[in-house]
């Protein structure tokens, strides 16, 4: 019925007592989301917002069987916190946090590479499968259930995208992140979206910078037989500048948002020009299936 | 952030990578004084975070302190490539006989470091992996082990720089890898890695990129805006997230890639984006007024385009900030037409708010494209 979380799973938030993982808890408990646990070193045995707090990920697992953490602490407890739950045998551990450095995400990456976690992010709005759950902060009142999976490096781009398809509905839409190296890449998503029997059709959101894009391209041409629409942002973006992402800067000809365009258009897949005409295509493609 | 050359140097040195005497000069007497303290030729190199530097008359051998001083004189105050020099390096003239290249970067796809190293140095770096790629040695680095000497021996090897410079070179490599783990780089880049006639080598020049999100555990050089556009720094004094385009739609927005979308959207509309702004999640009031701000003190904005799309901002939020920063800003604000469209999170109350203010200068449009048109409409009308 989606890809990566379900109705079924069960999160623990680290980082929970602060005043971000709080606040965004509590969205994911309205948006139906079991939130099981939560997780700051030292205040194991307290109660917060009627959820039970543990001072450690292998704590809390034992004793409430989660299986999905999302993490909300600060950059520089970040690598630990993200550590502890690959350590702890986590399935899925989704980094919300900004301004990790990238040497903390390259040493996370490759340790959960080596276990049988999957890291989202750093630097993402996280997942969600709308009307089962939502680990992370995408507004969840913005779409609805539905078939069509989306997979985006940007945030507020993934919301306008599942506010213009709302009336179809989403299975599940996973932010990716920003950031230069991150643990769950298009390619990820793409896979796991071919293999779910619940989704139809794929919007892919890119942007400038690196060959994510490029690679994606390749991948849908021999192994993707469902449709996917995508759109690429930074058409206008001037060589060499940082464009808020770490990861959106161009350097050269490599990564520019045409180039990008016109491996996907290669290989059959249609790129909107904008958001919207993004949707549209989607909805074109879905009716005329 | 891009280190100078001279500060990329200077980390070299801190690590015991091999670089040419020399010192730092803001003026043409400064750079007399240091030739003279080297005694001997010296090199004059134009410090701007900038390629094409040789080409654009920004690097001048010099034979002694009398040159050198007419050489800065030269080349203080160029413009390479819109970056203003305000210092040059004096140094320690090195003929190289070999030119190699050496390069520390983080690979995006593989979610790894990579090493890259060429006996083939001195060209661009894009050129040669051009023209020749298997004259580039690319070879992964693990994060958690780092690299080791055999593993650097291995490189220098691969790359084909000659046998009796290789244990040096290997030397080299892992203490750039140190100013890479240690200082929290980027992208660490040696072009050349020079043998001299004296069969040394060293590091001819330098290039580092510091990654900002671990300044907090460094000691950084101060980030100077050395050329930068005024507006830029302004902005970022403001702690916003700007950068100066050059077309005249002021565009506000939240959220990276809905303001990289945003500046496509003008484009496609028929105009150019004067601005990359993003505001973020949960715009406040004062972030919306240091914005509009910037933007409306950019002598090439004609219209403005604010661009949210709520998705845990709220519009209301964002429409408060809007009246709030209008009213700080005055007479100013009324200097050119808005263009809002609010979308997501509370957008009802959001438009309800910008309607009963009735500021003359703001309009709303309830879709994206559709306000990138006004904007653009409204931009070359009063162009």
């Amino acid at each position: 019925m989606s890809i990566f979380l379900s109705k079924d799973s069960r999160v623990v938030v680290q980082g929970m007592t602060g005043a971000e993982g709080g606040r965004h808890t509590a969205r994911m408990v309205t948006a139906g989301t079991n939130v099981v646990a939560g997780v700051t070193p030292g205040k194991g045995g307290q109660v917060h917002q009627g959820i039970p707090v543990f001072s450690s990920v292998a704590e809390a697992m034992d004793s409430t069987g989660a299986d999905v953490s999302v993490v909300f602490v600060p950059p520089r407890f970040t690598k630990g916190a993200v550590l502890e739950a690959v350590d702890a045998g986590i399935g899925l551990c989704v980094v919300i946090t900004e301004g990790v450095p990238v040497h903390d995400s390259l040493e996370f990456l490759t340790l959960a590479r080596q276990s049988t976690t999957r890291i989202i992010g750093p630097n993402c709005p996280g997942l969600i499968s709308p009307g089962a759950s939502n680990a992370g902060i995408i507004p969840a009142d913005i779409t609805a259930p539905g078939r069509i999976g989306l997979v985006s490096k940007s945030g507020t781009l993934t919301y306008q995208l599942m506010y213009e398809l709302r009336d179809i509905g989403f299975s599940t839409a996973v932010g990716i992140g920003g950031d230069p190296v991150i643990g769950t890449t298009h390619i990820d998503c793409l896979r796991a979206f071919q293999d779910d029997p619940d989704t139809d059709a794929i919007v892919m959101i890119g942007e400038i910078g690196g060959d994510a894009e490029e690679r994606a391209a390749a991948y849908i041409e021999k192994h993707v037989t469902k449709p996917v629409v995508a759109y690429v942002a930074g058409f206008t973006a001037p060589e060499g500048k940082t464009m808020g992402h770490a990861g959106a800067i161009i350097s050269g000809s490599a990564g520019t948002a045409q180039a990008k365009k016109e491996a996907l258009e290669k290989v059959g897949v249609s790129v909107g020009r904008t958001p919207s005409e993004t949707a549209r295509l989607m909805r074109a493609l879905l009716e005329a299936a | 952030m891009d280190l100078f050359e001279h500060q990329a140097k200077e980390l070299f040195a801190r690590y015991g990578v091999p670089v040419p005497e020399g010192a730092v000069a803001a003026t043409p007497e400064e750079a007399r004084a240091i030739a003279a303290e080297l005694a001997g030729p010296v090199v004059v190199k134009a410090q701007v975070k900038t390629g094409g530097r040789g080409k654009a008359g920004g690097i001048k051998p010099a034979p002694g302190p009398a040159a050198a001083e007419d050489a800065a004189r030269a080349i203080l105050g160029m413009d390479i490539k819109g970056h203003l020099t305000r210092r040059v390096l004096v140094e320690v003239a090195n003929v190289p006989v070999e030119e190699y290249y050496a390069a520390f970067l983080v690979d995006r796809a593989a979610g790894s470091f990579l090493a890259m190293c060429s006996a083939s140095g001195g060209m661009e770096i894009e050129e040669l992996a051009a023209t020749d790629p298997t004259a580039l040695v690319k070879v992964p680095i693990d994060p958690l082990r780092g690299l080791d000497h055999e593993t650097a021996t291995f490189i220098v090897t691969e790359a084909g720089l000659p046998a009796d410079v290789a244990g040096e070179a290997a030397d080299i490599l892992v203490g750039l890898w140190k100013v890479m783990a240690g200082e929290d780089a980027v992208l660490v880049e040696v072009n050349p890695l020079a043998r001299t006639a004296d069969g040394r080598v060293l590091a001819l020049d330098g290039k580092v990129t510091l990654d900002e999100n671990a300044d907090y555990r460094h000691e950084r050089p101060a980030d100077e805006t050395v050329g930068g556009d005024d507006l830029e720094s302004r902005a970022k004094a403001k702690g916003l997230n700007y950068v100066k385009l050059d077309g005249s739609v002021g565009v506000i927005g939240n959220g990276a890639g809905l303001v990289m979308s945003t500046l496509d959207v003008v484009a496609q509309a028929g105009a150019k984006p004067a601005n990359f702004l993003d505001i973020g999640g949960g715009a406040s009031a004062q972030v919306m007024a240091d914005g509009l701000g910037v933007i409306l003190s950019d002598p090439d904005v004609k219209s403005v385009l604010v661009n949210v799309f709520g998705g845990i901002t709220a519009c209301d939020a964002v429409a408060d900030g809007i009246v709030a920063a209008l009213a700080t800003l005055g007479e100013q604000g009324a200097t050119h037409p808005i263009v809002v469209r609010l979308d997501g999170n509370n957008a009802e109350a959001g438009r309800r708010i910008l309607d009963q203010a009735a500021h003359p200068a703001v309009r709303q449009v309830p879709t994206m494209d559709g306000a990138a048109e006004e904007a653009a409409r409204l931009a070359n009308a009063a162009a």
